[in-house]
């Protein structure tokens, strides 16, 4: 007779993995339990790169429960983790190999560390030994990571694995997000401990505010109570704190106008009369005239970026500032705030909503109105022979029903994107804002596609930032993910030029790019490419993209200086900015 | 206006915290002026004094950022507080035998204390606020100074307080304060 095969039940520490004991301590390798805490930490995805010394961890991969994405260059792990963490709200992790693996991480974790995303980043390191002594492969990656992380770590034994691991993403997730790193040495993946993964995590010097001081909170709502020309900045902390519902609920009882940050796109829907659309050096005209003219400005969770500014002492002149933000140190760091409000910005509008009054603000309202640039509409209706870029951006927006994940890379489509795309959801604009990391869009799309397999995912690039990072080509194809790729081409580094033709007499220096066929070259990746070359070809083209299954690159080749518009000059204030004749006011 | 202010800054004890810190100042362009660091009074926690030069606002950030640090704390700017402040310093004077005399009266004056003596050379160690110091430093010059060391200043609150890891920290100048992140003061203009 055959033996019967009987399971008892079986306690799991909150994975959702299958027949898992933990009755007995179990004695495993450094690589093990750091498999096994990423799995109980609920991780179920990994970007990274194997190499030397993460070879131990490599090994036993296989038996983790998450799945490991391999890229084709360890910085884009990094970013493919950051789309990744953007759309979900999860920490985005992601390993690579001591030395040069290491390293190739660490744009990602600046661009992580100033835009406040959750990451986790596991490293390997050489041997103990041999740390110290430049052995192969080694690098000070805890030292050059220093100023990049929110925290780092060497762990120098495997018991100190699961603590050190759990307290990582509860630093990378908690107050203000930023990335950890983990530099774990070979010699600890071989070395063995008991596994046990920790419930709880915490540190005595480590004590995020996030419930706000009431009387801060009543000052603010004076503020706004008594304010005539009020004006909202909405930034990315509405949408890392999950604040959307408490904010739209918070604008329509005080009726305060919304102006975005780069990072605030998507914490109130654009298509609402209450936004005023994007902020700072190619905000529109109306929005920055608006910050001129406002006596209060409500900053809920941005950090006045320089970019969104513009000359620091010419910002919002005749604004009195309430800065909501969960950090302190944000506070009063660029533009003193009047009333600074230290907290999470959900507890903060959710203790604030009480003590408005339902207001209105019409009149205010109207003169914003009678601000607007429709001279741009105008262009815009009248069509050029080669495609424009803003309407490109308009018909992947109506094409999707705006409904899509954008991610970008960096520079003037970026830009154009921002501006255009029109975004009613949080969480489905992706861009890289402080760090300004070429290279971003195809890993951060591949992050974001992995992560919200049920949204239709666009990513906009231009044919600099795709010629940095077109090795992901193959991981989208090796993934099989349906990502539509749009390249904004115009045969030169658009944002530099056009910085070069405004401010410096056009002396166009080292900004003319050629590429490959981008369409040839995703036949050869064994992906669907497209080359779009008039105006007519662009919604079959998009409609074509999004009807295939897999990942599609639209190559939009365009005028190749067609520049942003309208554009606060480096350094000036938000009031001088310039715009282009055919899109000048018509009145 | 750009001053000194001191910073008494408690850490946990951990490896690569000094590293931290200075790292954090040099980064956001604070000027350190000097930094000494020891053990305190509870196991596992280290005392650094810094002093640091800059407008009441750069000082505040830079508390406000060193309380980023996991390893960070409490920092209180004991500037404005009345507190003991003081150096310690290592001078070798060339010495004759006629000039022996009137070094020890000097050394005696600043309360400073002969630790060793060679014929030519007499080692002076002398503590104290760092205008006593400067004093002893002024009065020893025309003798030949052979060798000097001065650490920068340890500070201390006088009277029954104490700058405990407990509660708020305080940033000079508070008009309004709010309970943030840490204890940090936060100033509303």
């Amino acid at each position: 007779m055959a033996a019967t095969e009987t399971r008892r039940p079986i306690a799991t520490t909150g994975s959702d993995r299958p027949g898992r004991a933990i009755a007995q301590p179990e004695l495993l390798t450094g690589a093990e339990i750091t498999c096994r805490s990423l799995d109980d930490e609920g991780v179920t995805t990994v970007f990274g790169y194997p190499g030397g010394a993460v070879i131990p961890l490599y090994d036993a991969l296989p038996r983790s429960g998450f799945h490991h994405v391999l890229v084709r260059f360890e910085q884009w792990a990094a970013l493919a983790a950051i789309g990744y963490a953007r759309v979900t709200g999860k920490p985005g992790v992601c390993m690579a190999t001591s030395g040069p693996g290491a390293t190739n991480l660490v744009t990602g974790l600046a661009d992580a560390m100033l835009d406040s995303v959750p990451l986790v980043a596991i490293t390997g390191q050489v041997v103990q030994p041999m740390i110290g002594r430049d052995a192969f492969q080694e690098v000070d990656i805890t030292g050059i990571t220093l100023p990049v992380t929110k925290h780092n770590y060497l762990v120098q034994s495997a018991a100190d694995i699961a603590p050190t691991l759990k307290e990582a993403f509860y630093l990378a997730t908690s107050g203000r997000p930023g990335p950890v790193l983990v530099d774990i040495p070979k010699s600890v993946f071989l070395q063995k401990a008991v596994y046990s993964y920790p419930q709880v995590a915490g540190r005595r010097g480590y004590q995020p505010t996030s419930v706000p001081n009431l009387r801060q909170v009543r000052l603010a709502a004076d503020l706004i109570n008594r304010a005539e020309k009020p004006l909202i900045m909405a930034g990315h902390g509405i949408l890392i704190s999950g604040a959307t519902e408490e904010f739209a609920a918070f604008v329509d009882r005080t009726g305060i106008p919304v102006i975005f940050t780069l990072h605030g796109l998507g914490t109130f829907p654009e298509s609402d009369p209450m936004s005023l659309g994007l902020m700072g050096m190619h905000g529109h005209k109306h929005v920055n005239d608006a910050l001129d003219q406002a006596d209060v400005l409500v900053n809920i969770g941005a950090r006045f970026d320089d970019r969104a500014t513009g000359r620091v002492s010419d910002f919002a002149p005749n604004a009195k500032v309430i800065h909501v933000d969960i950090d302190p140190a944000e506070i009063g760091k660029n533009v003193p705030a009047d009333v600074p409000v230290v907290g999470d910005a959900r507890e903060v509008l959710k203790a604030l909503i009480s003590d408005v009054h339902e207001r209105r603000h019409g009149q205010w309202l109207g003169w914003i109105d009678s601000r607007r640039n429709r001279g741009l509409e105008a262009a815009l209706a009248d069509r050029p022979e080669t495609p424009e870029p803003y309407t490109i951006v308009k018909a992947i927006a109506a094409a999707t029903n705006g409904e899509a994940i954008v991610t970008t890379d960096v520079g003037q489509h970026q830009m154009w994107t921002a501006q255009h795309f029109g975004f009613n959801h949080p969480d489905r604009w992706v861009t890289s804002g402080g760090l300004g990391t070429m290279g971003f869009g195809l890993p951060s799309a591949i992050g974001a596609k992995i992560g919200r397999p049920d949204l239709e995912v666009w990513t906009v690039v231009g044919d600099g930032g795709i010629q940095m990072s077109l090795p992901e080509l193959a991981t989208m194809v090796q993934e099989r993910l349906n990502i539509n790729i749009a390249c904004i081409n115009n045969g030169y580094l658009g944002m530099v030029r056009q910085w070069q033709d405004l401010f410096h007499a056009k002396n166009y220096s080292e900004v003319r790019i050629t590429g490959p066929d981008l369409a040839k070259l995703a036949d050869a990746y064994g992906m669907t490419g497209i080359t779009v070359r008039s105006h007519e070809e662009i919604e079959p083209a998009i409609a074509r993209a999004r009807s295939i299954d897999g990942p599609v690159l639209i190559d939009f080749v365009i005028e190749p200086e067609a520049n942003v518009w309208p554009i606060v000059p480096p350094g000036a204030s938000n009031s001088e900015m310039m715009h282009e004749a055919r899109f000048a006011e018509l009145d | 206006m750009k001053k000194r202010h001191t910073l008494v800054v408690q850490v946990e004890n951990h490896p690569g915290i000094l590293n931290r810190v200075a790292s954090l100042m040099r980064r956001r362009s604070f000027n350190i002026e000097s930094i000494t660091v020891g053990h305190s009074e509870q196991p596992g926690v280290s005392r650094m004094t810094i002093v640091v030069v800059g407008e009441v606002n750069d000082v505040e950030q830079a508390g406000k950022q060193l309380y980023k640090l996991m390893e960070v704390l409490k920092v209180t700017d004991v500037t404005d507080l009345s507190v003991i402040a003081h150096e310690l310093a290592l001078v070798k004077v060339a010495t004759k035998a006629q000039t022996r005399s009137e070094i020890l009266q000097i050394a005696q004056i600043f309360d400073a204390r002969v630790v060793d003596a060679t014929p030519s050379t007499l080692l002076i160690e002398a503590t104290g606020p760092e205008e006593r110091i400067d004093g002893l430093l002024t009065m020893l010059r025309g003798f030949g100074i052979r060798e000097l060391v001065r650490t920068g200043p340890v500070a201390m609150m006088r009277g029954g307080t104490s700058v405990s890891t407990k509660g708020s920290g305080r940033i000079e100048r508070v008009t309004e304060q709010v309970v943030a992140a840490n204890g940090v003061a936060v100033i509303a203009n």
